[in-house]
This record gives structure tokens, C-alpha cells and sequence, in this order.
């Protein structure tokens, strides 16, 4: 599997001299399978270079959305390929308890919000309510499941010839723990991560920061590294910067994310970073 | 053990700050959690019970009504709340592992999750008064 950062700024674009090096674009990450299946996992305002880089003779897309939060969305209508009828586009994710997938993202993608409705985008669009637990997509492994985050949010586990990528952008799994990590079976998302190769993760917020922010959603640095390191996790890339974090500020709290674990490599969530997996 | 749904996750993150008794169970009927204050009722520490299947929980209290006449397992708030799906309140008579009876009083209600996902169920309880 191939994986690739075209966003990793958490809930609003930032783009300018300070977030060069990481990225400005809201979260965007592409897949791909070793028989060259494509998956994008969340349509932040990084999707649109995704869209204007891949190669036009890509027949199937597969975009998963983990939810319907606007930093996650926002991309979609400015996603190219979105308009070939030569291709067969899927999107996925999640409903609610009272709309399904189709009718939620009605709600943005029609005026006056977004000037074209949903409906008119785009003939041939199949819109899937992800399942909650395991299916496949062009002989991939995935698995879904809902995760702590405000509102119906999923994490995917996506499995290709036994290795394991699990991406939780958003997702506060301390929410409400005495002591974190809890038990595996108590802890958000442990199923999905455990012993993943790669885990792309929420790392929003500081230490000092997280305490004002208890219930938004997203997890501080020093969870992401400690729900990697009880999930047996290999190499972890921090993800969904918060847009006031900067490149120097990032390069500064990473190295110190570093020296907290002997058993988690921390890779740097930098927009165009690829990993191997 | 495999983990727990997030809404069960979260319900028992909520009841660990509640000063209210609570018990959870889970889709099986097994006991998974119960608070502080429900200890107090139960009369042992759920680190010390630990998680209790619905066979064993379900007998290992007695339980009667406030006649003192046996409540049968299958009657009980959370049992109906876990069969039929619907809540139930009730006055109750327990003997916890301590051996102390407590009149108390239970609503249990079902816990649904989205895509038709069948959680559990939650009782809380009030304490009338004890013998």
C-alpha cells in the first residue's frame, strides 16, 4: 500500500509563510492498494490537487468519508475527477440516526452554502452509507467503526496483503477517562489501530492546550502517542494540525513526541509526505 | 477481550462521573460496569466483581418485590429492558454480596445505536432505604 498526505490541517485551511512545510490544506489522504486500487480517505480542500494529479486513465475511485464535519467535505465540490462520467466514483460514509449518507451531504452541497446541488453534480455518482464492520472495496480489506467524535464519525482500518493502515483524524479518545489508555476493550478505536503498521491520528492539540478543548473531539499530542503505543502500533503520523499550530511550533512539539516512546516510530504528518506500508 | 461499542464506552465514562447509582450491560446481558455509587447497592467494588454474565448476575442478588415475594430473573427492570426493548421502573427489594437488603427503586432502559445496532441496556437506581 501506498500512502499519500495531500492535507493534514485540522478544521480550517491555513494556508501562508507558517504552514508551508506541514501543509494548509484540511485532511485528504490517498491509497493505494498493491493492485492499484485508489481509495481517498476524507475530501478536505487537499483533494483538489489529488484531483488535478491523478492520472486520467484511473477508472474507479473510491472516497471514504470518517465524517461530515466541514474540514472534511469541504474539497469535494472541487474535486475534478468528480465530473468524468468515464469514472466510476463511489463515496462513502457515514449516516446519521434519521439521514442517510446522500441526504446529509445534500444539506452542503446545494445553496447557499454550495451554488450546484448535489443531485446536479454529477450522473453516476454510487453514494454508500459505510457499513459498520468489515466489507471490501476492489480487493482491499477494510473495516469501519465508530469512534469518540461529535456527531456519526468513523475510523477505517484498510488491510492489503497483511499490512495495516489505520487513519483516525478525528477522534478524542481520552473523552471523559479517569486514566488514559484505559483498557483496550474501553478505549475509542482500539480495535481498529491495534497493531496497525501505519496509524494516521488527530494529534490537534498541545498538552497545555487540551484542557480547554475536553469534548471537541480531538486528541493532544500526547494521547495520540499513548493510544499508539497501548495499540501496538509501529509508526505513527500525527495528523489534523490545529491551523494555529505552526511549522516551528510542529518541528518543536514532534521532537518532543519523540523522546516519550522508544516503541512508536513518529513519522511527521507533512503534506506530500508518502509512506510505504 | 474485544472492545466495547463507543456508545457503551461512553455511557460508562458518563456513569463514572454521575453521583447517581448506574449498572451497564451489555447486548448479552452481562454486567460490564457499574459506578461508584451503585457499589454501594451492589455491595462489593466492580473492580473487585468484575464483569458478571447475565446467569450469574441474575441470581446472585435476590431480588423481590416490595411485598418481599421472589421477583423471577426474567421480571426484572433490566431483564425487560434487555428482552423487550422498553423501559421499565419498578420497586425493588436486593440483597447485595454483602448480605444487606435495600429497598430501591430501578428504571432500566434499552440502548440503541445507529445502523439497527443493538447495545445493551442501563438501569439506575435510588435508594429508598436500608434495613
Amino acid at each position: 500500500m501506498r500512502v499519500t498526505l495531500w492535507g493534514t490541517r485540522g478544521s480550517l485551511a491555513s494556508a501562508g509563510p507558517d504552514t508551508i512545510r506541514y501543509g494548509g490544506n484540511t485532511v485528504c489522504v490517498e491509497v493505494r492498494g498493491s493492485n492499484g486500487a485508489c481509495l481517498i480517505l476524507d475530501a478536505g480542500t487537499g483533494i483538489r490537487r489529488l484531483g488535478a494529479a491523478l492520472e486520467p486513465t484511473i477508472k474507479r475511485v473510491d472516497v471514504l468519508l470518517t465524517h461530515l464535519h466541514m474540514d472534511h467535505i469541504q474539497g469535494l465540490g472541487f474535486f475534478a475527477p468528480l465530473y468524468r462520467p468515464d469514472l466510476d466514483l463511489h463515496l462513502w460514509g457515514p449516516p446519521s440516526t434519521t439521514q442517510d449518507l446522500r441526504g446529509r451531504l445534500s444539506r452542503y452541497l446545494s445553496p447557499p452554502l454550495f451554488p450546484v446541488h448535489l443531485r446536479d453534480l454529477r450522473h453516476g455518482l454510487t453514494i454508500h452509507d459505510v457499513p459498520l464492520g468489515r466489507f471490501e472495496i476492489e480487493g482491499l480489506e477494510l473495516h469501519a467503526a465508530l469512534v469518540c467524535h461529535p456527531g456519526p464519525t468513523v475510523g477505517y482500518r484498510i488491510t492489503d496483503r497483511n499490512k495495516a493502515l489505520a487513519y483516525l483524524p478525528d477522534h478524542e479518545p481520552a473523552l471523559g477517562a479517569r486514566t488514559f489508555p484505559q483498557k483496550p476493550e474501553w478505549t475509542s478505536g482500539f480495535a481498529l489501530a491495534a497493531g496497525a503498521d501505519l496509524l494516521i491520528h488527530d494529534a490537534q492539540y498541545t498538552a497545555a492546550e487540551y484542557p480547554a478543548h475536553v469534548g471537541w473531539g480531538h486528541s493532544s499530542i500526547p494521547h495520540a502517542l499513548a493510544f499508539a503505543d497501548a495499540a501496538g502500533v509501529r509508526r505513527l503520523v500525527p495528523c489534523h494540525h490545529d491551523p494555529s499550530h505552526t511549522d516551528d511550533m510542529l518541528d518543536v512539539l514532534l521532537d518532543e513526541m519523540r523522546g516519550l516512546s522508544d516503541s512508536v516510530q513518529i513519522l511527521p504528518g507533512k503534506e506530500g509526505a508518502r509512506f510505504e506500508v | 477481550m474485544r472492545q466495547q461499542e463507543i456508545e457503551v464506552i461512553l455511557m460508562r465514562q458518563l456513569a463514572s462521573y454521575l453521583a447517581m447509582p448506574v449498572l451497564l450491560v451489555d447486548a448479552e446481558g452481562s454486567i460490564v460496569y457499574y459506578n461508584e455509587p451503585a457499589e454501594a447497592l451492589v455491595g462489593r467494588r466492580f473492580d473487585e466483581a468484575g464483569a458478571l454474565p447475565k446467569e450469574v448476575w441474575s441470581t446472585v442478588f435476590r431480588i423481590r418485590d416490595e411485598h418481599g415475594a421472589p421477583i423471577p430473573a426474567d421480571s426484572l427492570p433490566l431483564m425487560i429492558a434487555l428482552r423487550d426493548r422498553l423501559p421499565v421502573h419498578r420497586r425493588l427489594q436486593m440483597t447485595g454480596l454483602d448480605g444487606v437488603s435495600r429497598s430501591i427503586e430501578s428504571t432500566a432502559f434499552p440502548l440503541e445505536g445507529q445502523g439497527g445496532r443493538y447495545l445493551g441496556a442501563v438501569a439506575i437506581f435510588w435508594s429508598v432505604n436500608s434495613e
